[in-house]
């Protein structure tokens, strides 16, 4: 089919098929197994705030929170209650999605400066409620033990490579529904409210429903990531519902790129892996990557992907200039199309077009 | 009786802190129109920067928050510089993404200089005082007398001294104050530093009573943006009252009701307020 | 048959009428514009009309239902789509995709349908194409349609803007300035293209600056002055409505650009 032929598409498969080896190259390396395998949690929980950051353009700084919802839900429900993992894990994410929802229900009647403030009450207050509420969720003692999945017989979870292939199924859904959510009209609505929600209400957009929804989809998400990944480590304490994660989540988007399909997934690779080069400075290593951050924003913030896809895209307007001086008739000498930059490309494509028209 | 004279006084002196803590952030969002999610951590540091002069350097209290203070002013002066003033054409989600990465900078920071333990600053001023029947400590009234006096300078700055009669005038109308020739930039960082330097007051005089961690600044943060969210952002007299308004509320509730209710006072103030009013109790000041 | 019913409509900001008591009726498959000073309260009956702004006194019905309180969604959802005085587009994306922005309205298809590639999503992403090169080509910017919005003439922004808007499928069309910014020279084109869509079963509402166009172009004219209905008439009427060459036509000249 005309997949192949696409570009973009063709890099995500190339990204996922790299990273579904990766159990071939690290068997039996049980650690490296499983911090690739928390990478890919963390990286499920991305493609949420890639729903609601990349394609609403609203900054929600609850990411780590709903991260944390999960991830208490399952690491709670599966020991204190006893649960077995899937019904936790099931009840854990609709959950969120219930909590998303009702967040929501204000998010949508805010926008910009206001819903990411209102989004930073939202994570800060359920880390408080994780981080003090002994009672229930331990608090600091955090909760030991949580259950593998039930393999039914058939799977042993207590693998790596099991575990691994488990998360790795998981994010290929997440991807392919964001992937499916980009091309349709459901995306070009969040497109619509991310450039101007005055004009996307002006042609019917019904603002604040889509948000909601993007939020609530942000949400589960963010849970779905945290579920997995409390059966995936074990243990859980309050720090994976804490800001921090917010701030990784957010540092993984914009490596690899806000609003694109592959992005998310690509980013949190490659910052999972940088993490581990710090591994030693772990309190400190924010001192780099704070600036890091910053400067990402300055000089980078479309990512790799981002930056990938525009070179695609140029590289596609150009072929089609080319294609259509070529028809039609006879125009000028082709002397700019040695070495185009971006800026003269677009206007002597305009003007070409323009003159076409006449 | 006694208690609540007591409980009034302790909310007072919390409002005074809030409210100088607030201030400077309706100032910046009113002048840059960005809300400065890094604030809570420059708070954080203005109180660490205040413990170092006054414990290690044994430097007096009023002049090690004074030199904390300019510390902090430049410290705010730089985050313009190096990070608002680059984004200033962005979309709005970038200044607050970076204004995270500056904030965890901030946090990394102090946590590597003054570890991740909570630390107790030595209350300078001791004794107290006896008002109806209520013992009030003397750092609390200090507190509120600084606070009035911080808050009347500030009064006084922004109505007579030309700098901040332009800050007013940004505040009011961006591009009206840059064609009579005031230049946006310079009031950009001079209002970045004066927020940075009086959250470093409200940080060290608060300190003495709480203590201090690298993460004292989330908490902060969550309250302060409740306060110019219930008031409006980038109106001062909605940060004032608003400060002081949530001040007495968290003191009340936690002492009538309970400790938790009072922490989730500023939550349920931010949600109330987004639910009802989304743009602010007192909005005049804010033109979208 | 009026189309669009507008019955003592008022707005007041902040103790100001910014609109007040205004009557005008639209009837089907005509043109009718909307002229005053600035300031007159042209825009703001717009967002009246359209429910960016809810009245604080009258109704409005279209084709006899109450619209009055009624959300943008709605209203474009119920067959009245806009455009902006200043051209409001989405730069990023082509101009293709902003004329398919303006078929949102009317897909039905949830994410669902999306993540399952079901029928009813096949079948709506084809008549989605399908009408917005419809649009794109009713509006003779189709060879356009890769190219960045941002990167287009002006007057290619213009039409893209009303392709976006007659993507939304509308009974009526309010345009505000639609020629605002065009050359002079390709004003007529504009017109012709503005003259047209009452053929296409979309009524047209406008404000416009440029008198000559709308002396040519419009059947009823509504002239407001201090946000209060000055005249309504045809254009021979307005032009020779003495009250209307005191408030407006005689100082237009220095408004028309």
């Amino acid at each position: 089919m005309n997949a192949l032929k696409n570009p973009r598409l063709l890099g995500t498969f190339a990204v996922v098929v790299l990273i579904g080896a990766a159990p071939a190259v690290f068997a039996g390396e049980n650690y490296a197994m499983r911090v690739i395998t928390v990478g890919m949690c963390a990286a499920i929980a991305v493609y949420g705030l890639n729903i609601i950051l990349g394609f609403t353009g609203q900054l929600s700084l609850a990411q780590g929170g709903f991260f944390g919802i999960g991830a208490y839900g399952v690491g709670l429900l599966t020991t204190d209650y006893d649960w077995s993992f899937w019904s936790a894990f099931f009840v854990s994410v609709i959950g969120t999605a219930v909590i998303g929802y009702l967040c929501g229900l204000i998010a949508l009647r805010t926008k910009d400066e206001y819903f990411a403030i209102f989004t930073m009450a939202i994570g800060f207050i359920i880390f408080l409620v994780i981080s003090r509420w002994e009672a229930v969720t331990h608090a600091h003692s955090g909760v030991n033990n949580v259950k593998f999945p039930e393999g039914a017989g058939i799977v042993d979870f207590s693998s790596p490579i099991a575990m691994f292939y488990l998360v790795f199924l998981v994010l290929l859904i997440c991807i392919y529904i964001t992937h499916a959510i980009r091309r349709s009209s459901v995306g070009r609505t969040l497109l619509t409210i991310r450039t101007s929600e005055d004009l996307a209400d002006a042609i019917g957009v019904r603002v604040g429903f889509s948000k909601q929804l993007a939020f609530a989809a942000s949400a589960v998400f963010g849970g779905i990531g945290g579920g997995l990944y409390a059966t995936v480590v074990g243990f859980i304490g309050p720090d994976a519902a804490s800001i921090d994660k917010t701030f990784e989540f957010l540092m993984f988007i914009l490596v690899g790129g806000m609003g694109t399909v592959a992005g998310p997934l690509l980013g949190s690779m490659i910052v999972t892996f940088l993490f581990e080069l710090f591994q030693d400075f772990q309190a400190y290593r924010f001192i780099v990557l704070g600036p890091i951050i910053v400067a990402l924003v300055i000089f980078a913030p479309r990512g790799i992907i981002g930056y990938l896809g525009e070179f695609i895209d140029r590289r596609n307007r150009r072929r089609r200039l080319a294609g259509m001086r070529r028809s039609p008739k006879e125009t000028g000498p082709d002397g700019r199309s040695a070495a185009p930059t971006a800026e003269t490309m677009t206007e002597s494509g305009a003007g070409t077009t323009s003159e076409e028209t006449k | 009786m006694t208690l609540f004279i007591q409980q009034l006084f302790n909310g007072l002196a919390l409002g005074g802190v809030y409210c100088l803590a607030a201030i400077g952030l309706t100032l910046v969002f009113g002048v840059l129109r960005i809300p400065n999610l890094a604030h809570g951590a420059l708070y954080m540091l203005g109180a660490y920067i205040t413990y170092f002069f006054l414990t290690t350097l044994g430097v007096p209290y009023i002049a090690a928050i004074g030199i904390a203070a300019l510390l902090l002013f430049v410290v705010g002066v730089g985050l313009e510089r190096l990070v608002f003033h680059p984004l200033r054409n962005s979309p709005h989600t970038h200044h607050m993404i970076a204004a995270v990465g500056a904030m965890f900078f901030f946090q990394a920071l102090a946590q590597a200089i003054w570890g991740a333990d909570f630390r107790r600053m030595k209350t300078p001023i001791t004794g107290g005082l006896d008002i109806l029947g209520a013992e009030i400590s003397a750092q609390r009234i200090v507190i509120i007398v600084t606070a009035v006096i911080v808050l009347a300078l500030l009064a006084w700055f922004i109505k007579r001294s030309i700098h901040g009669q332009t800050i007013e005038a940004i505040e009011q109308d961006r591009i009206g104050a840059s064609l009579v020739g005031i230049s946006p930039s310079m009031v950009s960082m001079l209002t970045l530093g004066l927020s940075a330097l009086l959250a470093t007051v409200a940080a060290g005089l608060v300190a003495p009573i709480n203590l201090l961690s690298p993460t004292m600044g989330d908490a902060l943060n969550l309250k302060v943006f409740a306060i110019i969210i219930l008031g409006g952002l980038g109106s001062l007299p909605g940060a004032i009252v608003g400060g002081f308004a949530l001040a007495l509320a968290e003191t009340m509730t936690a002492t009538y009701i309970s400790s938790a209710v009072g922490e989730a006072v500023a939550f349920i103030v931010l949600v109330a307020v987004l639910a009802i009013k989304p743009t602010g109790l007192f909005t005049k000041a804010v033109q979208r | 048959m009026t189309l669009l019913e507008v019955r003592g409509l008022g707005k007041r900001f902040g103790g100001l009428d910014a609109v007040k008591s205004v009557d005008l009726d639209v009837d089907e498959g005509r043109i009718t514009a909307v002229i005053g000073p600035n300031g007159a309260g042209k825009s703001t009956l717009f967002n009246l009309i359209h429910g960016f702004y809810h009245p604080t006194a009258g109704t409005v019905t279209f084709r006899g239902d109450d619209i009055t309180h009624s959300s943008p969604h709605r209203t474009v959802a119920g067959g009245i789509a806009r455009t902006f005085q200043t051209t409001n587009l989405f730069e990023d994306s082509t101009v293709l995709e902003n004329v398919l922005a303006g078929r949102i309205v009317r897909s039905k298809s949830t994410i669902f349908d999306a993540v399952f590639h079901t029928p009813r999503h096949r079948r709506e992403s084809r008549v989605n194409e399908d009408k917005a090169m419809e649009a794109l080509e009713y509006c003779g910017i189709a060879e356009h349609r890769h190219d960045l919005a941002s990167n287009v003439p002006q007057e290619v922004q213009k039409r893209t803007a009303v392709a976006m808007a007659l993507a939304t499928e509308p009974e009526l069309l309010l345009l505000d300035e639609p020629a605002g910014g065009i050359p002079e020279e390709e004003t007529a084109d504009f017109g012709d293209l503005i003259r047209s869509l009452p053929g296409q079963g979309v009524s047209v509402l406008l404000v416009e600056h440029k008198m000559t166009m709308i002396m040519g172009l419009a059947d009823t004219i509504l002239v407001l002055d201090h946000g209060q209905k000055l005249a309504l008439g045809t254009p021979a009427e307005i032009q020779s409505n003495p009250d209307v060459i005191r408030a407006y036509l005689g100082s237009s000249t220095d408004e028309e650009n």
